[in-house]
């Protein structure tokens, strides 16, 4: 049976795109787009340590990812990403500062728990909104970020700070994702143990939408949900438990982003990474691999950035602005998909291959 | 003989499909020339290339006599080419003359009045009888068609494309419909009908060119060629229009409904205090006009409305208050009305639709694992034993099917779960003989293996030709029940659709 590749086609020309637009703009800014690339994706793999950085970046941005394409895959469009991360960051950290005496192992299962949970409540309380009332999740979601933020703010300033009132204690060694033997192997990057948490969360993703009943049933409600309801599929339950999971993998992010790549929470921040994870769901095509290779992909792209910015003077926004190049064209591919085709039309012309049939 | 159009040679292919080979087809100005064939054999996609909305990869299309390319609806309309689409193309909340001018106002500032003007004039002329002011909401789906012949009028379009016009009009419409078209042949225009509805051809076309699995199988005057004739070359095979069906003792009652109240849409009493028995080996025929109880009936059995009072059981148990899940596995299979909203997830596989009510169960899951490989066998088995044929077997996704593949895989899943009650709604709504045949027979077949049959359809010709008995219903009341036999008067089914009871009839 042949593949279909239009999904990875599509994502690929949209990375091609950006970069050719990025290269317009370095020319228009009178800067050398050979070198600017050179030096970009140099900053991201010329060392061990820059090179685990590009994935320590991508840990967060894989959950993130993850938890909005597994939302999309049953129709709803998770835009609490950024909310559900804050809240599963905080439920981390609160249980690392305040049961750091524990065994390492019990204290960090503890507060992987912690941020499942946290992030699922703030993705559960959307999903009843919509199944019971209707409500938007888009408007719900954005609503459940500002509250998140706020209780954040609140919890963090009055309860938890040390020295700085803007951020949270430091976690203790004891209460990191972050390993001295791996840090040491990678001469000090960021590199901890949450990739092994969002690589894990890539394939029980993939394994739930593909081999199980339940995405069978997240997936039929995400595609048709009259069909799905017609035939006897639970469709406000699915919702509830689409937007449950979604929420427990922002959580999860948080507890990597906050524990792991950092090792303290700000208040008065709404993380950036749940809104990237639109795109990189966008760029994955919604599946779960294409959003561990896109979130990879934006995570050379940040971790280059500044290197870039300090051997050639191109100011490190050029990557920000590729990015959302990419994120564009990934939005309006359709452009993309007709070149495919075409091109894929003009082979089996080449091939002289006609056969007829019964569909339309 | 003048030509106005010629479509010369078209040939259109799509990944896997020779959707038009070689095709020739000619209108000559001042006549209808249908285009007859099954549902899949391409003659939209060619009605497409002629309006610009698909491309042909080889071929040629005269206009008046000129070689013309034509790359969008824009260059059709220019050369005096419009389209009646099967699905209206209209603004629900804007006006009639609204929705008529809209991409071709003068100006800037709207001159609604002197378009109105115009609009009044052309439906005079033609016989329209439409009001420029009205919503389109607020009228009727018959007159909404009225305003898409006019959008072509108001283009001074000199051909007419009508696709399949006559699938959601009621008999009185289509009757009204027929008369518009002569009118419009009467002031020079000329018309190309796609359909599949021989006796429309036969009332209204002059010729009729037959497309056959991409191909023209040939064009015929329509006097002169009767339409058993057309239905061959259609089909490619002699096809009968009666169903073979026994006299049968009918056994135990399977479906019981009683004193059965359900709201409508605009939560008023949709169906009141309805009762009904199906039996075992019985086909009970559910005839009205559309939109008098048919869907909630329906709907509150399988459960996707609520019942307000009163009950509906299975085998004498009373399901009126369970989820659908658990009216399915209580012995209901149910053939949607719209099998592309309820019947199917498109984007799903065939194997994947043919488990949409089982694949949680044993064999295709187990522990909330699904067995892929017990799917795929399950739809090889569907596909085979129902003939649906799709490119690519079992992996096909369902909307590359065509709408009568579409259908039989529905029923072949229905009738797989061999359940005690089978719920047939419009089960051949646009499809073609062929499909309408094998459809008929296989529910048949049912009836004699011991199911009870529900058939709700807007058809009469369909309800005659299948029922044992026959519920008629008007504005969600059961007006009679029947038997069907040799005896039965049409006319009189057809005044109780409208409401006249009998006893009351002159």
């Amino acid at each position: 049976m042949k593949k279909d590749y239009t999904g990875i086609v599509k994502s690929l020309g949209a990375v091609l795109l950006g970069l050719i637009a990025g290269a317009i703009l370095m020319v228009a800014i009178g800067a050398n787009p050979f070198k600017g690339f050179f030096f970009l994706f140099r900053g991201g793999i010329q060392s061990i340590e820059r090179f685990g950085n590009v994935f320590a970046i991508a840990t967060t941005l894989i959950l993130t990812g993850l938890s909005v394409a597994f939302a999309f895959r049953t129709g709803l469009f998770n835009i609490g990403a950024a909310g559900q991360m804050l809240i599963g960051g905080l439920c981390a950290t609160v249980v690392g500062l305040s049961f750091d005496s524990l065994p390492r192992i019990i204290l960090l299962l503890f507060m992987f728990v912690a941020a499942l949970l946290g992030g699922a409540i703030w993705g559960i309380i959307p999903g009843l909104l919509k199944a019971r009332f209707n409500v938007h999740e888009v408007v719900a979601t954005i609503m459940m970020n500002w509250i998140a933020y706020w209780v954040v703010y609140y919890t963090i300033g009055n309860y938890f700070t040390a020295g700085l009132e803007t951020e949270s204690a430091t976690l203790p060694a004891v209460a990191q994702l972050r390993l001295p033997w791996l840090t040491k192997l990678l001469n000090g990057s960021y590199l901890n143990l949450g990739i092994v948490i969002s690589v894990l969360a890539v394939i029980v993703i993939k394994f739930i939408l593909d081999r199980t009943t339940l995405g069978y049933e997240l997936k039929a409600v995400g595609f048709n949900r009259h069909a799905a309801r017609y035939a006897g599929i639970k469709v406000n339950r699915s919702i509830i438990m689409s937007m449950m999971i979604a929420g427990g993998l922002a959580g999860l992010a948080g507890l990597t982003y906050y524990t792991g790549y950092s090792t303290n929470i700000q208040i008065g921040i709404l993380p950036n990474q749940g809104f990237d994870g639109i795109a990189v769901a966008l760029l994955g095509a919604t599946s779960p691999w294409g959003v561990f290779f896109s979130a990879s992909f934006f995570g050379l792209l940040h971790a280059g950035k500044g290197f870039m910015s300090a051997n050639t003077g191109i100011p490190p926004q050029i990557s920000d602005t590729i990015i959302a190049i990419i994120i564009y064209f990934t939005a309006t591919s359709l452009f993309i998909e007709k070149l495919w085709k075409k091109f894929k039309a003009g082979r089996a012309e080449k091939k002289k291959i006609s056969t007829g049939g019964d569909e339309q | 003989m003048e030509y106005i159009v010629e479509m010369l040679g078209i040939r259109k292919e799509f990944p896997g499909v020779l959707a038009n080979d070689d095709v020739t087809v000619r209108l000559k100005k001042g006549e209808i020339l249908a285009l007859l064939g099954e549902n899949g054999a391409g003659k939209s996609t060619l009605m497409s290339i002629l309006f610009g909305l698909f491309h042909m990869d080889k071929g040629k299309i005269k206009v008046r006599g000129k070689e013309v390319t034509i790359h969008n609806p824009n260059d059709a309309n220019d050369l005096g080419i419009g389209m009646v689409h099967q699905h209206f193309q209209l603004v629900q909340t804007f006006t009639v003359t609204e929705n008529i001018i809209m991409g071709v106002e003068d100006g800037f500032v709207l001159d609604r009045k002197k378009a109105g003007k115009k609009i009044k004039e052309l439906s005079v002329q033609y016989g329209l009888n439409i009001n420029p002011d009205e919503k389109i909401e607020d009228i009727s789906v018959g007159m909404q068609q009225r305003v898409e012949i006019l959008k072509m009028l108001y283009r001074n379009a000199e051909v007419l494309i009508f696709d399949e016009p006559t699938a959601v009009l009621t008999p009185q419409e289509i009757h009204e419909l027929m008369g518009i078209m002569k009118n419009l042949l009467k002031e020079g225009k000329s018309i190309i009908l796609i359909t599949h509805k021989l006796k429309e051809i036969k009332e209204i076309a002059d010729r009729c060119t037959v497309i056959r699995r991409g191909k023209v199988i040939g064009t015929v005057e329509v006097e002169g060629t009767s339409t058993q004739q057309m239905a061959d070359m259609m089909v490619g095979r002699e096809v009968s229009f009666t169903v073979d069906k026994e006299d049968r003792e009918a056994g135990d009652v399977v479906l019981e409904i009683d004193d059965l109240s359900v709201l409508n849409n605009r939560k008023t009493m949709g169906l009141k205090n309805f009762s009904l028995n199906v039996k075992r080996g019985e086909i009970m025929g559910i005839a009205g006009v559309e939109g008098n109880g048919q869907t909630e009936l329906v709907e509150a059995i399988t459960g996707l409305r609520k019942v307000e009072s009163g009950s509906v059981r299975i085998l004498g148990r009373d399901i009126a208050k369970d989820s659908i899940r658990k009216r399915n596995e209580a012995g209901i299979a149910h053939i949607p009305e719209d099998r592309q909203k309820f019947g199917l997830v498109m984007d799903y596989s065939l194997s994947e639709n043919f488990a949409l009510k089982s694949y949680y169960q044993k064999p295709y899951s187990k522990n909330g694992l699904l067995n892929q490989e017990v799917m795929d066998n399950h739809a090889d088995k569907i596909i085979k034993d129902f003939d649906v044929r799709a490119g690519r077997g079992s992996k096909s996704p369902a909307y590359a099917l065509s709408g009568g593949n579409q259908q039989k895989a529905i029923l072949g899943r229905e009738i797989d779960l061999d359940t005690d009650l089978l719920i047939a709604v419009q089960p051949t709504r646009g499809l073609d003989v062929g499909a309408i045949e094998y459809i008929h027979k296989r529910l048949v077949e049912q009836r004699d293996a011991g199911k009870a049959v529900l058939l709700v359809s807007l058809e009469l010709d369909e309800i005659l030709d299948l029922s044992d008995r026959i519920a008629v219903v008007n504005s969600g009341e059961l007006i009679d029940l029947v038997v069907n036999n040799d005896d039965i008067d049409e006319n009189d089914i057809g005044l109780m659709m409208a409401g006249v009871k009998r006893g009351e009839q002159q």
